[in-house]
């Protein structure tokens, strides 16, 4: 999977979880201070993004991931290794 | 030996609730830690929560509920032989809130313990008052959930403060009206001691502490099948009941269990909103408060579950008085 398509299904995710426009979510947008993200929307999320793209994202990892571009890539990864 | 005579059912025969006077809003919050109204409604749903005044005991506020519960059953102290309070915030670990309720309510001399299953204890304390009932071991049982959340609570600590307050739920369990009725129905309960970390008091000098991130994964995820199956084993679909009253953790806990409950138009408790996180008070004061403004009415069906530290859970279907 391209990160351009984990891209758009962490959009949709955003915008269905937290009300976040689509078109805000780029990768170097942070969750927190510019998306408006908060702590327990993250939660909701990570559980949206693990059912979506069949990988586990455990809390302790869930504090590193500061941007949209850090959870790409993450995602990515954790697929490669699935 | 003979044993006890057996009854075949229990049910609740009265509530009683006690919330303590001083009201704390957001704004007073706001007012002395960084953090603001909309910031405390966003992430958990509260407007403002009570808070005991500083000599004003776990047994104080329990003997205020349980005295009410037995007023609304109609009941003398004398009828009552049993007396659990569920609690998990006492000063102390002896002596326990139950007796000195008993002897305080005028009860004469009834078992007397109290239980510790945190916010999941009320829903314990339901188990136990209807087994204590049906096996013969108690006629008529006074079940308390009772906390001063703020004694154990870092006022200043604004992931903690803004959640949890102080207040008391009290029922009276006896037997069932018929021999046919079921009042309390089979409870589903369970525990992941794996997580005990997620929330607790670490010693004596310590205040109340929860991995806020952890506790809401395991509460969104792990809890509406416990509360689907309570409905199942009840013989009862979730669109049935009238209310669903859920342990007032969080309303965004409480809105993510209802949605995946499959009960849509059926009333959530939101206590919470001005009331706050008081433990195992909270589903009793919740389920009092709704069937004084007439929101559920006798004999109908509701759904509790509680939920919290140990981690422990308990959901069952009981029929209101």
């Amino acid at each position: 999977m391209a990160n351009e398509e984990i891209r758009e299904g962490l959009a949709e995710i955003l915008e269905e979880v937290a009300g976040v426009q689509p078109d805000d979510v780029s990768e170097d947008k942070t969750f927190t201070d510019d998306l408006d993200v908060d702590s327990l929307s993250m939660v909701e999320i990570a559980l949206a993004a693990e059912e979506r793209f069949g990988v586990k994202i455990p809390d302790d990892e869930l504090a590193n991931l500061k941007t949209v571009g850090d959870a790409v890539t993450f995602i990515e990864k954790a697929k490669a290794a699935a | 030996m003979r044993i006890s005579p057996a009854v075949p059912g229990a049910r609740i025969l009265g509530l009683g609730e006690y919330q303590p006077a001083t009201v704390v809003t957001n704004a007073d919050l706001a007012a002395r830690m960084d953090t603001s109204d909309e910031w405390i409604r966003t992430r958990v749903g509260i407007r403002s929560r009570r808070i005991a005044g500083p000599t004003e005991s776990v047994a104080d506020m329990a003997v205020i509920a349980g005295g009410k519960a037995l007023a609304a059953a109609g009941l003398d102290p004398t009828d009552v032989d049993l007396v659990i309070v569920a609690t998990c915030t006492m000063p102390s670990p002896i002596p326990h809130a139950a007796a000195q309720v008993a002897a305080r309510l005028g009860i004469p001399a009834p078992g007397a313990y109290d239980l510790n299953a945190a916010c999941a204890g009320f829903v314990y304390g339901l188990t136990a008052a209807a087994s204590a009932v049906t096996s013969g071991a108690a006629n008529r049982v006074l079940l308390v959930g009772a906390e001063k959340l703020s004694d154990w609570v870092d006022r200043d600590d604004r992931s903690t403060a803004i959640i949890f307050a102080d207040g008391a739920g009290a029922a009276v369990v006896g037997p069932a009206a018929t021999e046919d009725e079921v009042g309390i129905g089979p409870v589903v309960w369970g525990s992941t001691g794996e997580q005990v970390d997620l929330i607790r008091i670490a010693d004596r000098n310590s205040y109340l502490w929860q991995e806020g991130q952890a506790v809401f994964r395991w509460a969104t995820t792990a809890l509406a099948p416990v509360a689907v199956e309570a409905c199942r084993r009840a013989g009862i679909a979730p669109t049935d009941l009238a209310a669903f009253v859920p342990h007032q953790a969080n309303l965004r806990i409480i809105e993510a269990i209802a949605r995946r409950l499959g009960a849509a138009g059926v009333p959530v408790a939101d206590d919470i909103v001005d009331a706050g996180n008081t433990s195992s008070a909270s589903i009793p004061l919740a389920l009092a408060r709704m069937a004084a403004r007439g929101d559920v009415r006798p004999g109908d069906p509701v759904l509790l579950l509680g939920f919290g530290a140990g981690l422990t859970y308990a959901g069952q279907v009981v029929l209101c008085p």
